[in-house]
């Protein structure tokens, strides 16, 4: 599970290009910071309210006051910014963020995303996930191919309430890399351990499978 | 006239400030998963006990902390909020039927704040369109993209948390304590901010004021936990 996780934040990490404005969501999405490419520089958004998110702090050295959107210790980097909701939610709806990565419970054919909320089981909230889908220009879905029990993520329709309608751009798990385009799902990646027999059988939308897969590890 | 404005002096105590926050009121919170929570105020609003709150805060806090006092002192009626997710009491109260609770996107809650201080009728956004946020909303086109409609959030009380202010109630925040903070204090009646250090007026430099202390009413100093960064 660990090996699967980093693998996708890895993978996530190369879509980052220099220069760009990046949120990233609780977890895995967090994770993809550790694997930006050395020649590649990201500005992280965190909106609680600031721009230029840095690495965790030593022990010992945490700020109270200075967290991430998870609730976790953070660092900020020289020309970082602070400010309040109201302007980190216009930066988010007002195109400002390049890219963002968010986990989900599904996404669907349409690029429809599913992430806050499961009836009578789990209610969370959705805190800041709709707007970021809504706002980013770019939104990755960062997710396991198959939840705990082996049942697939990617769906033909989202049958839990929606975060955003239409909006995911592209998907990444364990097994595959997945574009979203006006004709649909397009299976671009597999990873090496895996196929595009086994990343079909393990997608219930239908994945269009160009000639040339990629590999990815 | 001159010179007048240096006699002001906001600095008031803890229960005389919470004391005006009346049963049934509408509490608006400052603090991302606590961060930016006044808690000396809180803590004197569960003694105080005041109940049948509409509380708006950003999320629940997290059990015993920040708005998670409130849900576990059962003064919460209604809850206005983007997340509860840290706080299970809360989710647990939202089940039972013992508190009401709706859920906002955090941008929008945001603007709601924002638009109700900045004497709005509300605002269009995208961020809802084809969810159950929309529900119960007129959608509007715009150059060939719906918006919702959202509604401006007031309050009567705020409670705010900063890190330094001046006699006359202008504030600085600190660091990722800011958030909802400036927000609702645009928004409510009557303004409470705990702050770690009150300095005289004319110390702050004018350029460094982040919100203006003529939207502040009440100014208290912090005890236990401080942090001067």
């Amino acid at each position: 599970m660990a090996e699967e996780r980093s693998r996708i934040a890895r993978r996530v990490a190369m879509e980052f290009r220099d220069g760009q404005i990046v949120n990233l969501g609780i977890g895995m999405p967090t994770m993809a910071a550790n694997f930006v490419p050395d020649d590649v520089t990201i500005v992280l958004q965190s909106e609680n309210g600031f721009v230029g998110m840095g690495p965790s702090p030593e022990p010992g050295t945490e700020d109270p006051d200075l967290i991430n959107a998870g609730n976790q210790y953070v660092t900020v980097l020289p020309g970082a910014a602070f400010f309040d909701s109201a302007l980190s939610f216009a930066i988010i709806r007002g195109g400002h963020v390049d890219v963002t990565v968010l986990g989900a419970l599904e996404v669907d054919e349409l690029g429809n995303i599913a992430s806050y909320i499961i009836p009578g089981k789990l209610v969370a909230g959705m805190g800041g996930a709709m707007d970021l889908c809504t706002g980013a220009r770019r939104v990755i879905i960062a997710i396991t191919h198959c939840d705990k029990r082996g049942n697939p993520k990617i769906r033909r329709r989202c049958t839990l309430p929606l975060t955003a309608v239409e909006e995911a751009d592209l998907i990444v798990t364990d097994k595959a890399v997945i574009e979203r385009t006006a004709e649909g799902l397009i299976l671009r990646e597999v990873a090496t351990d895996s196929s595009v027999d086994e990343v079909v059988a393990l997608t219930e939308a239908t994945l269009i499978v160009p000639a040339e897969v990629g590999r990815f590890d | 006239m001159n010179g007048a404005a240096t006699t002001i002096n906001k600095e008031t105590t803890l229960s005389d400030a919470v004391g005006r926050i009346e049963p049934g009121a509408t509490v608006m919170v400052g603090g991302f998963m606590t961060v930016g929570t006044p808690e000396n105020l809180v803590d004197e609003l569960v003694r105080q006990g005041q109940a049948r709150l509409r509380v708006v805060c950003n999320d629940a806090g997290t059990p015993g902390r920040g708005v998670g006092k409130l849900v576990r002192s059962g003064q919460i009626a209604s809850f206005v909020t983007s997340h509860i997710g840290l706080n299970p009491e809360m989710g647990q109260a939202m089940t039972d039927g013992r508190v009401d609770v709706e859920l906002v996107p955090q941008g929008t809650l945001a603007e709601r704040i924002r638009s109700a201080g900045a004497g709005l009728g509300g605002f269009l956004t995208p961020t809802g369109v084809g969810t159950v946020v929309q529900e119960g909303k007129q959608v509007l086109s715009i150059d060939g993209r719906d918006y919702l409609l959202e509604l401006p959030l007031r309050g009567h009380v705020a409670l705010v948390r900063a890190q330094v202010a001046d006699r006359m109630g202008n504030l600085r925040f600190y660091r990722s304590a800011r958030n909802f903070n400036p927000l609702i204090a645009m928004a409510c009646d009557y303004v409470i901010a705990q702050v770690d250090r009150i300095v005289d007026t004319g110390e702050i430099d004018p350029d460094s004021v982040m919100l203006p202390g003529i939207l502040v009413d009440a100014l208290v100093i912090a005890t236990g936990e401080v942090n001067n960064g």
